[in-house]
């Protein structure tokens, strides 16, 4: 199937990069040390500027929503006993009020 | 009803749009800043990784966007660099027997060349304007732009593939990768009619220059009339399918509850019950003049330009309304480029006496349709083209 295709020899893949998006070293999540695993977890894939754009609309449920899909759709590997502690940092931190 | 709107109370029962400019996010505009990818101005940036950056309204007084003042969108992080020499594109596909594999120079000598003019606009511009608000990229009105495409007809390439009867589906992948190999990989099909357009290109050339590396190079999917979820960036494979393509991108993303807008092209092979994959653009305009709280003095005539765009059915009429929608009078509209490209108009207001002002825009197409004065709320928050309500000063 087409969706687990590799691309053949990947000869042009050579770089990549995160380091090419330096401007994200600027984005400081709140919290302080309270970001932490939210830092280590969703940076991985993606810059932490997606969390602050969507705020402060999301209640609780959809911010369940937005970190499950992660796991279960993009693949994100965050343990079950994670969940609820990033669910309540995005919800505490960036809301709905 | 009295709403606000751009922070002016409007009449009751007077016909808004939502304000432009006034609403998006707190955290949209906290995290918002102007920055520069490498080869591009200055643009609004929404995410750093993967990129998602958009063009400042001023942007569009230029009827054709400029390569280093388009918008950039991407899904996953990856993306390399792609060398020329050695891409490669693989065409094939269980309804295409006769697959083959080209390089560029290839796609630029075996098949005729193609040019025209079209907006290329992402699916969500407009989503930070959603009401209620919804998760995604809080896109303002950059993320769209217009250029001159030049490339190799799709129905070129996949008839010296040996395009099947029972193609159903044409599918397309780049390049880009996830950091993570679970992730599902950007892969978007096209049905084959529409594949099949002569206007539908592989696109390798973009206002005369070489794609830039942040819009597709070498080569990109241009799928004139449709939004940009279909113009697949540096392409590597085209694939003719005989059975519908499954994925998280085709089932689950870029879908619109059916029957909610004005549509009439259809994609019929991945409709469910109550959904449907997003397809063409929606007639829309932009005022290009107004933005940065600029201001108009009071015994001066007040000029107002902009660009308005459908999905080919061409621009029949802008209106404006300096009156919060009591009253409509006809902007006058500019050349055409082409019925895919943007269309200008410029609208001349008497002058008003010192205050604000509130100025509104609506296009409607030759299928007689127009931008509606209400938002159509959906949940991905696409297809926003509810006319906008822009607030001046007069001094």
């Amino acid at each position: 199937m087409i969706i687990n295709e590799r691309i053949g020899a990947a000869l042009f893949f050579s770089v990549i990069a995160a380091a090419a998006y330096s401007g994200e070293t600027s984005i400081k999540l709140a919290g302080g040390e309270q970001a932490r695993l939210v830092q280590l977890r969703c940076s991985t894939c993606h810059s932490l500027d997606y969390i602050v754009m969507n705020s402060p609309f999301l209640s609780r449920a959809p911010w369940d929503a937005e970190v499950r899909k992660m796991i279960k759709i993009m693949g994100a590997p965050i343990p079950e006993n994670e969940v609820a502690p990033i669910v309540d940092y995005l919800t505490q931190h960036y809301g709905a009020n | 009803m009295r709403m606000v709107a751009g922070g002016i109370a409007l009449a009751d029962g007077a016909l808004i749009g939502r304000s432009a400019w006034a609403d998006l996010p707190q955290g949209t505009l906290d995290s918002e800043v102007r920055d520069t990818l490498p080869g591009k101005q200055p643009l609004i940036k929404r995410s750093f990784r993967p990129p998602n950056y958009e063009s400042p309204v001023e942007f569009f007084e230029d009827l054709v966007t400029p390569n280093d003042r388009f918008f950039v969108r991407w899904h996953v992080a990856n993306i390399p660099r792609v060398d020329a020499r050695s891409w490669r594109l693989d065409v094939g596909g269980d309804a295409a027997p006769r697959g083959f594999e080209i390089g560029l120079d290839e796609l630029k000598r075996d098949f005729e060349a193609v040019e025209l003019v079209a907006v290329c606009q992402c699916a969500g511009n407009r989503r930070g304007w959603s009401v209620p608000h919804v998760a995604g990229v809080e896109w303002g009105t950059g993320a769209m732009g217009n250029a001159r495409w030049k490339g190799a007809r799709l129905k070129d390439i996949l008839a010296r593939a040996g395009l099947k009867k029972d193609a159903v589906e044409i599918a397309f992948n780049g390049a880009d990768r996830a950091p993570l190999e679970a992730t599902p990989a950007f892969v978007k099909s096209l049905p084959a009619w529409k594949a099949m357009d002569e206007n539908t290109l592989v696109a390798y050339e973009m206002n005369g220059a070489a794609l830039p590396h942040w819009n597709g190079f070498p080569a990109r999917i241009v799928v004139p009339g449709w939004t940009a979820t279909y113009w697949m960036k540096q392409v590597v494979s085209i694939r003719a399918l005989s059975q519908p393509l499954a994925g998280f991108w085709m089932n689950t993303a870029y879908r619109i509850p059916k029957g909610k807008f004005p549509i009439i092209d259809r994609f019929t092979s991945q409709e469910s019950e109550t959904s449907t994959p997003i397809t063409e653009v929606l007639v829309n305009s932009l005022m290009t003049n107004l933005g940065g709280g600029r201001r108009f003095a009071a015994d001066q005539p007040i000029e107002i330009k902009g660009i308005a765009w459908d999905a080919g059915y061409g621009i029949r009429a802008v209106e404006i309304s300096v009156d919060d929608g009591r009253t409509w009078q006809s902007a006058k509209l500019g050349e055409s480029l082409g019925k895919y490209s943007f269309r200008s108009w410029q609208f001349t207001s008497p002058p008003r006496a010192a205050g604000r002002l509130s100025i509104m825009a609506r296009a409607s197409n030759a299928q007689g349709t127009s931008q509606p004065s209400e938002l159509i709320f959906n949940a991905a928050g696409y297809h926003n083209n509810v006319v906008q309500n822009v607030a001046i000063d007069i001094v």
